[in-house]
């Protein structure tokens, strides 16, 4: 129990941390890699612990993890595009 | 391929023999539904980010400290909070603890609840200052069907979630279900956790508005 309490402890300081990061004045990217890379580090710990993927055979993590990773990264493929529409509308 | 070799490749976890994952199907199966779910609020959170970087006239600095900061901060502690209880949950029920795993989900659901009534208490701020579906004072009227849907396809599933631990209370208090199915139904729980672990930072953080 208590290494399960350990993990909600991190869990709530890193919220906290996030909520006092984004009322530094960073430029938009800088601020949207720091929060997600926190929450990926959540989101990491409460698979491994709170869901028990560390405690499951290897094979669940082999199956289940870089397939949904590769997945996410052909989602981001499309995302310069709205870069492009940004420039696009700001010069008509 | 004498018998040992045989053996050998049943005993592979790829070999496909009785249980290669050494789990129940019910657990497996809870894990594809959390993968799927994943891909559906990816895609959410990526046409959200999309939508907000290509229309110059993004509301991008809404959220005042004041409800909408401390509100949704509040909101993302509860349901941090009930997943620990949920864990105690599971604990319990392994230890065959049924009256204790009972009063554990309650207190699961109860911060289940708390979170679906502080949300719901959030929108209202935002729908009395004008913000509608398709329509908000501010900019760009993508703005709202964003944000009400996403946050409220985050709500539906916490409420679905208070509804599905209830019948395991009700089944596992009975003898009716095993403490297996406390434990697939404490994934999904945690799931919806972690879903919200992207949803407050790229919803809320992104957008607070500097005093």
């Amino acid at each position: 129990m208590k290494l399960f309490m350990a993990v909600w402890s991190s869990l709530v300081a890193i919220t906290l941390a996030e909520v006092y990061l984004a009322y530094l004045h960073f430029p938009a990217v800088t601020m949207l890699l720091m929060l997600i890379g926190l929450s990926v580090l959540k989101a990491g710990l409460i698979m491994a612990y709170f869901m028990h993927l560390r405690f499951e055979k290897f094979t669940l993590f082999l199956t289940l993890i870089p397939a949904t990773v590769f997945c996410i990264g052909m989602m981001t493929v499309i995302f310069p595009d709205s870069l492009r529409l940004f420039e696009v509308r700001i010069h008509h | 391929m004498t018998e040992t070799h045989t053996e050998v490749a049943l005993d592979s976890p790829w070999s496909g023999g009785g249980s290669p994952y050494a789990m129940g199907s019910k657990k497996l199966g809870m894990w594809l539904f959390i993968i799927s779910d994943v891909m559906t609020f990816t895609a959410l959170l990526m046409a959200y980010s999309y939508s907000r970087v290509s229309n110059p006239d993004w509301p991008a600095h809404v959220f005042p400290i004041f409800p909408a900061v401390i509100f949704s901060t509040t909101m993302t502690v509860v349901l941090l909070a009930s997943s620990l209880t949920m864990v105690m949950a599971v604990a319990a029920a392994h230890r065959g603890a049924r009256g204790a795993a009972v009063k554990w989900l309650l207190a699961t659901m109860a911060g289940g609840l708390i979170f679906c009534g502080l949300h719901v208490t959030e929108w209202f701020h935002l729908i009395e200052e004008g913000v509608r579906l398709f329509s908000n004072p501010w900019g760009s009227p993508l703005f709202g069907a964003a944000f009400f849907g996403i946050t409220g396809l985050h709500m539906t599933h916490v409420m679905c979630g208070v509804i599905y631990l209830g019948v395991i209370a009700w089944g596992y208090g009975t003898s009716r279900f095993k403490d297996e199915d406390v434990e697939v139904s404490g994934l999904y729980w945690h799931f919806v956790d972690l879903v919200w672990m992207f949803v407050f930072p790229m919803i809320y953080l992104m957008s607070v508005k500097y005093s």
